[in-house]
């Protein structure tokens, strides 16, 4: 009884840690799985027309998707010029100023904001930018994008900031700077580098939304001069394409859907290298 | 951390009166705090700005359906009538299968990294799964659409209504019609795209579980798998249960790769093989195309209910997460 008890618990032991093995062999296997599957049928159809061109009317083949991909890069910029500053800088209250109280009300709606979802982002951009000018812009998309840049660039600044020294600070302060000099020449400058690459990790991760956009800068099929008209972008361009019924749409989406994912992994991949010898970093 | 909080609380001595202020105002120490604590209040600004904006353009359909829009089962922009049920039950529908699936996938594979795996192997997969969560959700949508919803339609789907179809009870879940689109390809989609929070999550409350809670069990004679199982999880419980309302939160909110495979049609109906829509995808959809003020209404009104569906399960979870991590501190 006793020994069939023993060997009933030894099994279960083997047969459970083995079944955790294979769970996270999955989890990783569909990583690769998605990047097989999209440089298999990405790959294709990317030429350089694809960067250059503009897309073609339905019925003819060829094009590509060059106002869509500077149009993600232009929206790229408006978020980062709107969004990094405000995170950079309500980082630096947090870690360097913050009180007790003000601080975990700003670090929790920080979190809350960060979990909103894309979709109602988008919808607060199209109340806030769509609906006064009564059209689609650029502007307006980048705006949504800023709204989502400033949650994970104060998370991060603040956890860079953490992680300086306080013998550095003291260093500083004994010498006779004020505090504000500390920051802005011993602190900001140590902490620098994660900063950054925390800000590039940021821009990286609203690079692929797509739902933000949807409404705020829309969609465009020709090139999109200055800021105010709607304008195309990568993401966007991959769901309407990969929803319609034509053949050589569904090879464009997947070349665009090549292009975004690599643009976002090598952001990811050289930021997380960066960062992981810099010490931990949470990106959740 | 807790070292460099002390020292700023301290570095200026708390209070030496007006003309201590002075000075300190002098050297830009005031006005540093005050222009950083703007940039802070900015962020309070933004998120009470969207929960005003999304009421205050609602208000037409708030007014006119009141309460009876969560019950309304009609989708009609042709007469003007609006009701979210099917919507709402899409939503949870989609993410309750994503759990059921990612749950016990990602715990499992959380408790590998955390408990078995040597640590550089641990880490190395850990951060691959964080690659994971950055694909852009518009990338699972095209690999939804192209790969997932064909071999729905073509082989999962059928061995599904030859199989569990026809338990009772359960099998009523698993009935044709069965078009590749629907609640239970979106929910795999979703489950897909929330394994690594979970995962993430997991293992590093995992990670802060005291070794001497390991070694006390195994000792007393536990095998690996029951020190883990009977005492190293139900430790570290809280905070998996955190990662799984975040995760739970980011189902709820997700979008444009549900949009692709839902299939758009605001019914409610048992079996998960049949299309469905949620919340978010009919707000992707129509949004643009919305022509009456109402029609218009009526969605953002649905991206309110959204918008709090979100906050309450982030707000619960952030607790959580927080809750196991200072526990962990305080025993160990």
């Amino acid at each position: 009884m006793s020994n069939l008890r023993l060997a009933w618990r030894k099994g279960l032991n083997i047969v459970m840690l083995s079944l955790t093995g294979v769970a996270a062999f999955l989890v990783v296997a569909v990583l690769f799985l998605i990047l097989g599957f999209l440089i298999y049928n990405g790959a294709k159809s990317l030429n350089w027309a694809f960067f250059t061109q503009l897309p073609k009317p339905v019925g003819e083949t060829g094009g590509g998707m060059g106002n869509a991909i500077v149009g993600s890069l232009k929206l790229l910029l408006l978020a980062a010029v709107m969004g990094l500053p405000v995170g950079l800088m309500a980082g630096v209250y947090l870690a360097e100023f913050g009180g007790k109280t003000f601080s975990f009300v700003i670090r929790y709606t920080t979190d809350l904001l960060n979990g909103v979802p894309s979709i109602v982002i988008g919808i607060f951009a199209f109340a806030v930018a769509v609906v006064p000018v009564k059209h689609f812009s650029t502007l307006a998309g980048g705006l949504a994008l800023g709204f989502m840049v400033i949650p994970i660039t104060v998370r991060s600044t603040e956890e860079f900031l953490r992680a300086v020294p306080g013998s550095l600070r003291e260093g500083a302060m004994a010498l006779g700077a004020s505090k504000w000099r500390t920051i802005a020449t011993v602190v900001l400058p140590a902490a620098g580098g994660g900063i950054l690459t925390g800000m590039l990790l940021s821009l990286a991760r609203v690079a692929g939304e797509t739902a933000p956009l949807l409404f705020s800068a829309f969609s465009n099929t020709y090139w999109s001069p200055g800021w105010g008209q709607p304008t195309a972008s990568l993401p966007v361009m991959i769901y309407r394409y990969a929803l319609s019924p034509y053949d050589d749409w569904h090879r464009q989406a997947w070349a665009g859907g090549l292009v975004l994912l690599s643009l976002v992994l090598i952001a990811n991949l050289g930021c997380r290298l960066i960062l992981n010898r810099r010490g931990s970093f949470r990106s959740v | 951390m807790a070292s460099s909080a002390t020292i700023d609380n301290h570095a200026v001595p708390p209070d030496a009166g007006l003309r201590a202020f002075a000075r300190r105002f002098r050297h830009g120490d005031e006005v540093a705090h005050i222009i950083t604590l703007i940039f802070g209040a900015v962020i309070l600004l933004i998120t009470s700005l969207i929960v005003y904006e999304l009421w205050i353009n609602s208000h037409l359909s708030r007014a006119k359906f009141g309460l009876s829009f969560f019950w309304g089962r009609q989708w009609d922009p042709v007469f003007d009538n609006y009701g979210a049920a099917p919507f709402i039950y899409g939503t949870l529908v989609t993410s309750a299968v994503a759990l059921i699936i990612a749950v016990p996938l990602g715990l499992a594979g959380a408790i590998f990294l955390a408990e078995l795996a040597p640590r550089k192997l641990s880490d190395s997969v850990a951060f691959l799964i964080d690659l994971l969560a950055a694909v852009p959700s518009v990338i699972y949508g095209v690999l939804g659409i192209f790969v997932l919803v064909p071999l729905v339609r073509t082989v999962i789907g059928p061995a599904l209504i030859h199989s569990v179809g026809y338990l009772p009870y359960v099998g009523r879940l698993f009935q044709p019609p069965n078009y590749g689109v629907g609640f239970f390809t979106a929910g795999l989609v979703l489950s897909i795209m929330i394994v690594p929070f979970i995962i993430s999550v997991s293992r590093e409350v995992l990670l802060t579980v005291p070794r001497e809670q390991r070694e006390a069990a195994l000792a007393l004679g536990a095998t690996r798998w029951e020190s883990t199982w009977k005492v190293v999880v139900p430790w570290a419980r809280t905070g998996i249960m955190g990662s799984i309302f975040l995760a739970l939160a980011r189902a709820l909110g997700e979008t444009m790769a549900v949009a692709m495979v839902i299939g758009n049609d605001p019914k409610i109906v048992t079996s998960l093989l049949a299309p469905g829509h949620t919340i978010a995808a009919v707000i992707a959809n129509e949004f643009t195309e919305a022509t009456g003020d109402l029609y218009l209404s009526a969605l953002i009104e649905l991206g309110l209910v959204l918008f709090f569906m979100t906050f309450i399960l982030n707000g619960l979870a952030r607790i959580l997460i927080v809750a196991t991590e200072r526990g962990g501190g305080h025993h160990s």
